[in-house]
């Protein structure tokens, strides 16, 4: 039996071990499969009720490969290495927010 | 006496079939339109049954009454413009019927059904009814408020995105103390669930009053919020003897800066509920929706109320949440039906579709969507299937799946958010749930000992379809 420690969490997909790059390739391959368009944001101390984190730059309306927000990551992370990182997706058509996942910690081994 | 009337006036029994079927009648855009399942009597010829099942649901009475000709029935009268022999079964029959606009005041969910499951459903003619569905025209869908937030909003105000809400029912289900249930909560939303949830039957006992519960209740949820930094609700039942108790409770709710509340719209009362679910908009509140005594009326194959008409009342009268049933384990056809009806609760446009048990074609005009509760029995296994049948727009709840983890609730909630996150990121990827489902649990477990450590409780179970495609 063990008791469970107390971590902070920064929602969908952070219960699971760091993303690698691939990883993350994949998940932003899926959101452009389903026409989202993906945008990267930042913020240091996020709070859970924080909605808007910093956007980084627009979001990203033209790419048409993962890699290039892959690039935008690292862009940001190298700018902002002390910051939380999320990916996040609009669907313009029911205009909405539909996905956000978090893809850097400050401070985390893998990055 | 009687004037005007061309004919005067005759009294007696009517001949219902008439004046109310009208089978070359084509239904106009703005007309109510209903499908019952209908099993006359013996020796009762259906269209005549169905003529009466259209009159007793609309203008008509048992016999003539002289004031009907101070009226114009043709422009109120409920028109059976359909009857159809059920396939597969001896003397059952879908009557369709066209209602008029102005036979129902606008925004009233509860004047829809004192129409058209009132009256009808005691007459001598039928040995049995149940009413299948209802194509709510746009006109009339445009004067309800419908859910307070729909399921887009629900995902803003939370910060919850691309994948289903992880719920439970914390248990036992009555007999905790105020305190210990507290306990119970915080252990179950630090360990990463995002919600817990009142049993339907807590309401305000003597071992915990609501206040109490209230006040323990929002502390569990403030503290687990600061440690996980996540947003966390559970959803306080108002529901109550009287609807001033039930907004008393609510406003007190609002007070102490909760998320979310519930209520029980069957028990309750469409009424209520429709007055709750317009207070929680006011108020920025969510709703979570329980549906106890609905198997009372939406169980039996020829009589009652189909749950698809439930769903949609409580789309029009308002909640951001509703229990659908889980799917998983049931038969291929009833999983069609349940996702039919799923889909009436959170699609803006569904079509037609028998095969899915959607007999009208819906259009909601843009009202929000409810998001569906997958509730009872699932335990980790389940998630798979879950995910790959719901969706991410759905809510799963975890009961005995949480709280009967071996280490207890947090570690338990833990091991449902891995095989939820887990599960996500497969599909994402490209994986079959339906396939590697198990393959994808098995991995995460070598990570994480709390979700090994359920997957070694419950037993491990197999998909029994590949895809939800084959439907």
């Amino acid at each position: 039996m063990q008791t469970l420690s107390k971590e902070r969490r920064y929602e969908t997909l952070s219960y699971l071990p760091p993303l690698t790059d691939q990883q993350i390739l994949k998940q932003i391959e899926y959101m452009l499969a389903q026409g989202f368009i993906p945008a990267v944001e930042f913020e240091k101390d996020p709070l859970p009720n924080d909605h808007h984190w910093t956007l980084w730059k627009l979001p990203l309306f033209s790419v048409n490969s993962p890699q290039e927000v892959l690039s935008e990551i690292r862009e940001c992370k190298g700018q902002y290495s002390d910051s939380y990182i999320r990916v996040i997706g609009f669907d313009n058509i029911r205009q909405c927010q539909t996905m956000s996942f978090i893809v850097h910690k400050p401070g985390a081994n893998r990055f | 006496m009687v004037a005007g009337s061309k004919a005067g006036f005759k009294a007696g029994v009517q001949d219902y079939r008439l004046t109310y079927y009208t089978p070359d009648y084509t239904p106009k855009d703005t007309d109510l339109l209903a499908c019952f399942r209908m099993t006359p009597q013996a020796g009762v010829p259906p269209e005549e049954c169905a003529a009466a099942v259209a009159a007793e649901s609309s203008t008509g009475t048992w016999t003539t009454v002289w004031t009907d000709g101070l009226t114009d029935l043709d422009r109120y009268k409920g028109r059976c413009y359909n009857v159809e022999a059920v396939p597969n079964e001896d003397n059952q029959y879908f009557v369709f019927v066209a209602y008029p606009l102005d036979l129902f005041e606008e925004g009233s969910v509860t004047n829809v059904l004192t129409s058209l499951v009132g009256n009808v459903f005691g007459f001598k003619a039928l040995r049995a009814l149940r009413l299948e569905d209802i194509r709510f025209p746009v006109a009339l869908i445009k004067t309800y408020q419908g859910p307070p937030h729909g399921i887009n909003v629900e995902r803003d105000l939370l910060n919850k995105y691309g994948r289903p809400l992880l719920g439970c029912t914390i248990k036992p289900k009555l007999g905790l103390s105020a305190k210990n249930y507290g306990r119970a909560v915080y252990e179950c939303l630090r360990g990463g669930l995002d919600f817990t949830k009142d049993d339907e039957n807590i309401n305000s006992q003597p071992f915990m009053r609501w206040r109490d519960r209230f006040l323990f209740v929002q502390e569990a949820i403030e503290k687990s919020q600061a440690e996980t930094n996540e947003m966390k609700g559970h959803y306080l039942n108002v529901t109550a003897g009287t609807c001033e108790e039930m907004m008393k409770r609510a406003e007190f709710a609002k007070e102490i800066g909760t998320p979310i509340i519930m209520h029980d719209f069957f028990t309750g009362g469409f009424t209520a509920n429709t007055t709750l679910a317009k207070w929680c908009r006011d108020n920025g509140l969510l709703l979570h929706i329980h549906r106890a005594m609905h198997a009372v009326v939406d169980r039996q194959k020829n009589h009652g109320i189909h749950f698809r008409v439930l769903a949609k009342c409580l789309r029009l009268s308002g909640g951001d949440h509703l229990h659908s049933g889980t799917v998983v384990g049931k038969l291929e056809g009833d999983r069609a039906v349940t996702l039919g009806f799923v889909d009436l609760m959170r699609e803006d446009y569904v079509e037609e579709d028998r095969s899915r048990g959607v007999f009208f074609t819906q259009d909601y005009a843009s009202l929000p969507g409810v998001m569906p509760v997958a509730s009872g029995g699932i335990h980790v296994w389940h998630m798979p299937a879950l995910v790959e049948i719901f969706g991410d727009d759905s809510c799963l709840q975890f009961g005995g799946g949480t709280l009967g983890h071996p280490w207890g609730n947090a570690p338990g909630a833990t091991a449902n958010r891995v095989a939820l996150e887990a599960c996500v990121q497969a599909r994402n990827e490209g994986r079959s749930l339906a396939r590697e489902g198990n393959d994808v649990l098995r991995e995460a477990c070598r990570w994480s000992p709390e979700l090994a450590a359920a997957c070694d409780l419950w037993k491990e179970i197999k998909f029994e379809f590949d895809t939800v495609d084959t439907l």
